[in-house]
């Protein structure tokens, strides 16, 4: 019987599981998919919010505030990429001016620092690409960009190290309470632990009601998005949002940590929790409503769009703890926005959470660095050659729109907890992100991956889970 | 490792080895060629149907022959190259960063550079087809690698967005190779690929062209299930009512070239935003000094021997600028687009010190029957081609005599006179 059962892989699940690998505890991590962060973690507008726009005394407000203080040294840590870039509210109308201030009233309270209210002509003082509608804006250094999956990935990959078993391409089927826990029936067997967290994403409605009735219903948000080239990832140095809505924080135009503008998300509440198409009307609004805030977004330098599914909960704030019938079952449902900024003070919270079934007891052999796959495209010259010297894979360029070596895609491959299908390689090295989304690396990182995993070519994979009789493919254990 | 050279060609493909090629004729014997790939001959290699080569050797060369023929000759003539070398950077002195397993990372100098990088084909992202974001939609480009090189078939049930070349050629191939291609769609009222495409490798197969038509949602989560397509309006705009959906396990992409420059960009070098490629004068040179382009880096070509003739042409003008060639006296003339013309390359010529021909390459913007090229300066004609058709997928080359150029003293407009756009 495990301690911890964490359902869910994503930024929560993982962040969990890694930071309950510090302790003397057993912990496995389920999810249907074969990779970590393949749900709302993976499309998102990969904001490390500030945490102004929370209300006071909720939740959000707390762990995002909290997230936020934590992502400089974790991403030291854990290897990812993080950049405090900045973040500016823009208002479009006198009248509204007063959101603002509200706006910084609050972030005051939530304890975010360096909150200030700009002019029009200060924030475009700032950032020249603004519109000339903007008549105010609330600028918030604070806010950071971040990269998603390097996250998640990083999370996982450092739980794993620390002894966390993953159990990925599996499905969890039913859930029930047996003496002394929980039963977690899945598609590839029984799995026995004493205490459950409920990371299910859009899907954290559905677990929490095979054991709890409660009511809890996960609302997917569509959010649509258009990510542009490189060479239109300058147009603004910092995120721009718009006043918020009752719908979210509205359209937001901003660099990627990968150099990328991107544009979105839109909101449109909607049933289907599997439901990431793109759609014609929605883009155009991400279009229409991007033109508000910023002028001449070069939209010919359009590489892709995609949709994400924020998981909405009816309360208005994150749900977190345990439901009053089902003691050791613990939600970290409806992690919406500001979710992947709060993940990390979540995770923390969570870890308390368990202590109050199982003692928690430090583990010394806790490992707490991780490294990354390298980033070739971020040496110098000098590392370059060392590394090629040491490996010449790396001196053999896969993917010429982002740099990335032969080298890096079978370290991706061959890692703990690696990659087993294209998305795999690229969010773990980039491979195929650029402005020709993979026309010319795929083949190359297809072979790759058909090589290591054995398997022939046509049955690599884009994402999703392969036949259990394609070997133990995505079973990356040990 | 020797890092300078007299002249560096960046891309091994027709262009790179055609101007390598030409520029040792010419007696430059420092050249160096970096080519990405583990081999000489660029997308060549991938194209194995025939139709290559009518007219620079008179034959039907399938690509690879093609790219043989210049390959042995770079051989012959002792050009060195370098494969699975990769260039990052090109400083404005000239400056190029490599990556390859034998340099490391490592820094070339060279007195004159040419670029001929080719292109890349627009993915699904740009086009911003909503939907389902699948696995199985390929670009025509990509299919065709997996197909020639890689032997492995990605689909059994086939719908074509996009007629370019590579696109008709695949519709070909795929059917060939057993697989069911439902239809080809196109956007535009014309076809962007040649005539003969069409006839042999969609009408010989009744595969339909659908013109006027686009793919409006992408169906299928994980796997391509399906495709919906729907006829345009006149703003390209889907006409509700009109649309219909093809079960299909692969989406190909046929829908542009894009000219890769952002080895151009990184040195500085002035882009045209007509073509994406470098703006060049008469003798190709960039807005760099020594810097020369050719190629689909410089414009999509529908026809390799017309890349192989421009790339000569580039290797003359970079083996005579090393040799010591004076710069061109004077400030040039603009060559301007008119009605009818997309581009036009050169955009610009020297017309008081031009010797020889000047070869002026440009597309037209729609089909016109009973037309003529008119090319004047300040209203008067100094030169006319009266031609039967004229059609957007089909590079227009008029050849204009240095001496009608000597008297020009204002900017020359290009034009289409007579015939309806259509």
């Amino acid at each position: 019987m495990y301690d911890v059962a964490v359902i869910g892989a994503g930024i929560v699940g993982c962040s969990a599981a890694r930071e309950l690998s510090r302790y003397e505890l057993s912990v496995c991590v389920i999810d249907r998919e074969s990779d970590v962060g393949e749900g709302t973690t993976k499309a998102n507008s990969a904001i490390a919010h500030a945490g102004f726009d929370a209300k006071e005394g909720t939740l959000k407000a707390r762990f995002n505030v909290l997230g936020s203080k934590m992502l400089p040294e974790l991403s030291k840590e854990l290897d990812f990429a993080f950049f405090r870039n900045g973040a500016l509210v823009l208002c479009f109308d006198e009248a509204q001016k007063g959101e603002l201030d509200k706006l910084a009233e609050r972030g005051k309270v939530n304890g975010v620092e360096g909150i200030k209210i700009l002019t029009g002509d200060e924030a475009r003082a700032l950032e020249p690409a603004l519109t000339e509608e903007v008549v105010a804006a609330l600028y918030a250094p604070t806010s950071g960009i971040v990269c998603p999956f390097e996250m998640t990935i990083a999370y996982a990959e450092n739980a794993y190290t620390n002894g966390v078993e993953f159990k990925l391409s599996t499905c969890v089927t039913d859930i029930k309470k047996i003496s002394g826990g929980y039963l977690v029936s899945t598609d590839r067997g029984d799995i026995e632990a004493k205490t459950v967290i409920n990371a299910a994403g859009v899907y954290a409605d559905k677990i929490h009601a095979m054991v709890s009735s409660e009511p809890l219903t996960i609302t997917p948000r569509k959010g649509e998005y258009m990510l542009l080239d490189t060479d239109a990832g300058r147009l603004v140095s910092k995120t721009i949002f718009q006043l918020p809505t009752k719908m979210g924080k509205g359209t937001l135009v901003t660099p990627t940590i990968h150099g990328n503008l991107l544009l979105g998300p839109t909101a449109e509440d909607i049933d289907d929790k599997e439901n990431t198409a793109t759609t014609r009307d929605g883009l155009a609004q991400v279009r229409a409503k991007a033109q508000l805030s910023v002028k001449d977004i070069p939209f010919g330098k359009v590489i892709t769009s995609f949709t994400g599914l924020r998981a909405v909960g009816d309360t208005d704030d994150f749900i977190i703890g345990e439901p009053n019938d089902a003691e050791g079952f613990i939600d970290a449902a409806a992690i919406e926005s500001p979710g992947l900024t709060s993940a990390p003070a979540i995770a923390v919270y969570l870890c308390e959470l368990v202590g109050r079934h199982i003692p928690l007891v430090k583990k010394e052999t806790f490992y707490a660095k991780r490294k990354g796959v390298p980033h070739f495209a971020m040496m110098t010259d000098k590392e370059r050659c060392e590394l090629i010297a040491k490996d010449p894979a790396y001196g053999q360029i896969v993917c010429r729109c982002c740099t990335v070596t032969e080298g890096e895609i079978i370290n991706a491959l061959t890692r703990p907890l690696g990659a087993t299908t294209l998305d795999g390689v690229k969010r773990r090295t980039g491979a195929g992100m650029g402005r020709c989304q993979a026309g010319f690396c795929s083949p190359r990182s297809i072979a790759l991956i058909a090589e290591k995993l054995g398997i022939g070519l046509l049955d690599v994979k884009k994402n999703g889970v392969y036949n259990i009789n394609e070997s133990e493919v995505g079973d990356n254990e040990k | 490792m020797k890092n300078n050279y007299d002249l560096v060609i960046v891309g091994g493909g027709p262009a790179g080895m055609a101007a390598a090629i030409s520029a040792k004729k010419q007696g430059i014997d420092d050249i160096l060629i970096l080519e990405r790939d583990s081999e000489l001959g660029g997308i060549l290699n991938q194209c194995i149907h025939n139709g290559f080569g009518l007219h620079t050797f008179k034959e039907e060369l399938t690509g690879p022959e093609y790219a043989e023929r210049y390959a042995d000759q770079v051989r012959e003539l002792g050009i060195p190259f370098e494969l699975g070398t990769m260039v990052l950077g090109i400083s404005p002195e000239k400056e190029i960063s490599v990556i390859s397993r034998t340099r490391g990372a490592a820094k070339i100098s060279a007195k004159a550079v040419i670029l001929a990088m080719g292109c890349r084909e627009r993915p699904r992202g740009a086009l911003g087809i909503p939907g389902y974001r699948p696995q199985s939609v390929y670009t025509a480009g990509t299919a065709q690698k997996l197909v020639n090189c890689e032997g492995v078939v990605p689909g059994k049930e086939v719908v074509i967005l996009g007629s370019g070349d590579i696109g008709l050629i695949m519709a070909r191939r795929m059917t060939l190779e057993g697989a069911k291609v439902r239809a080809v769609v196109e956007l535009m009222p014309y076809s962007s690929g040649l005539k003969r495409n069409i006839v042999q490798c969609l009408d010989d197969y009744g595969i339909p062209l659908m013109l006027s038509h686009t793919v409006i949602d992408i169906k299928g989560k994980e796997k391509l299930e399906g495709v919906y397509v729907a006829a345009v309006d006149s703003t390209n705009t889907p006409i509700a009512g009109t649309e219909e959906y093809f079960p299909c396990d692969t989406l190909l992409l046929s829908c542009g070239l894009i000219p890769e420059n952002e080895l151009s960009r990184s040195a500085g070098i002035e882009i045209s935003p007509l073509t994406n490629g470098p703006t060049v004068d008469e003798s190709l040179e960039t807005s760099i000094e020594g810097v020369f382009a050719c190629g689909n880096v410089l414009h999509v070509h529908d026809l390799v021997d017309f890349v192989s003739e421009e790339a000569l042409r580039a290797g003359e003008n970079a083996a005579a600028y090393i040799k010591g060639k004076p710069a061109s006296p004077g400030t040039p003339v603009a060559v301007k687009p008119g009605n009818g013309v997309k581009y036009t390359v050169p955009s610009k010529l020297y017309a008081q010190s031009v010797e020889g021909n000047v070869h002026i390459r440009f597309r037209v913007t729609g089909v016109f029957k009973m037309a003529s090229i008119v090319v004047t300066c300040n209203g008067s004609e100094i030169f006319r081609k009266k031609g039967r058709i004229f059609v957007p997928s089909e590079m227009q080359d008029i050849i204009i005599p240095a001496e009608k150029l000597s008297a020009v003293s204002g900017d020359i407009e290009v034009f289409v006179e007579g015939g309806a756009a259509q």
